[in-house]
């Protein structure tokens, strides 16, 4: 909790704060480095495994190669979030499971799932973008940016 | 072989930055993908994150922060030829595959599965 919600609580309340904090179970450090070093590298290498798939069997370049690939892993990572078994995953490996791009696609799809019984056009159109939609919406900025940044000083005539 | 030792190493210690962020600095998934993003799109600016994908292929594109770098890519591609509208038109470029098939995938999969537990 940042410095600024701390100072506008009770005492009482800052000192449950403390007290919750003291008792809360601490995080395996090193375990849960461990378990996301494994398995994110893992995907990245079944990623790696995929591309090289495309690179020999298709008239794909290094540059051409990424759309394919991404897309293979999306699919894999949607069919094992439908069949339940990616989520299980991502308890056991926690980042490792988030920051490749198949944690983007399960994102995604758990959540059109999820509230399914919703509706249609609302629950599942409204809600697919729940999680992933912050990672689309900072991404877009961030890249506007500085992409900005980089024309301007292109037609300021820099580097 | 050796490409696949890199892949591996790279998108290893990516991740194990994402499990950093959740554990020792405690944000939440959400924030920590986004923070990965926008660090990517900046790596991207700064002419970084292109030579890590050279040495390290599917380690640095399959993880989310090679989003914010072909979010860069496109728009940067786009701005060269068109000016600066193509920021806006070449955002999605490259990242379109990636998106489309997450919807159209997701999609499917609300249509044809139940949740679970």
């Amino acid at each position: 909790m940042s410095n600024k919600k701390k100072k506008k609580l009770t005492p009482v309340q800052q000192e449950y704060q403390a007290f919750a904090k003291e008792r809360e179970p601490r995080r395996p450090l090193a375990l849960n480095s461990l378990k996301a070093f494994v398995v994110g590298g893992g995907i990245c290498v079944l990623g790696q495994v995929i591309s090289d798939f495309f690179l020999w069997n298709f008239n794909f370049t290094e540059k051409t190669v990424g759309n394919p690939t991404v897309a293979v892993l999306i699919l894999i990572s949607v069919i094992l979030t439908s069949l339940g078994i990616y989520d299980h995953l991502a308890q056991w490996a926690g980042a490792g499971t988030a920051v490749p791009v198949t944690g983007f696609a399960n994102s995604i799809a758990s959540a059109a799932i999820e509230h399914r019984s919703e509706g249609y056009v609302l629950g599942v159109g409204g809600n697919m973008f729940k999680l992933a939609g912050s990672v689309i919406t900072y991404g877009v900025f961030a890249a506007f940016v500085v992409a900005l940044i980089k024309t301007t000083i292109a037609a300021l005539g820099g580097a | 072989m050796e490409s696949y030792l890199t892949a591996f190493v790279v998108g290893g210690i990516i991740c194990v930055i994402g499990q950093l962020l959740i554990d020792v600095v405690r944000l939440t998934p959400a924030h920590t993908m986004s923070t990965l993003v926008v660090s990517g799109a900046v790596l991207s600016g700064l002419g970084l994150y292109e030579p890590l994908i050279d040495f390290a292929g599917a380690g640095a594109t399959v993880p989310i922060t090679s989003f914010g770098n072909s979010l860069v890519h496109g728009a940067m591609a786009e701005a060269e030829t068109t000016g600066l509208v193509g920021i806006l038109t070449g955002i999605f470029e490259v990242t379109s595959a990636g998106i489309s098939a997450a919807i159209i995938f997701g999609f499917i999969a609300a249509l044809l599965v139940r949740p679970k537990g």
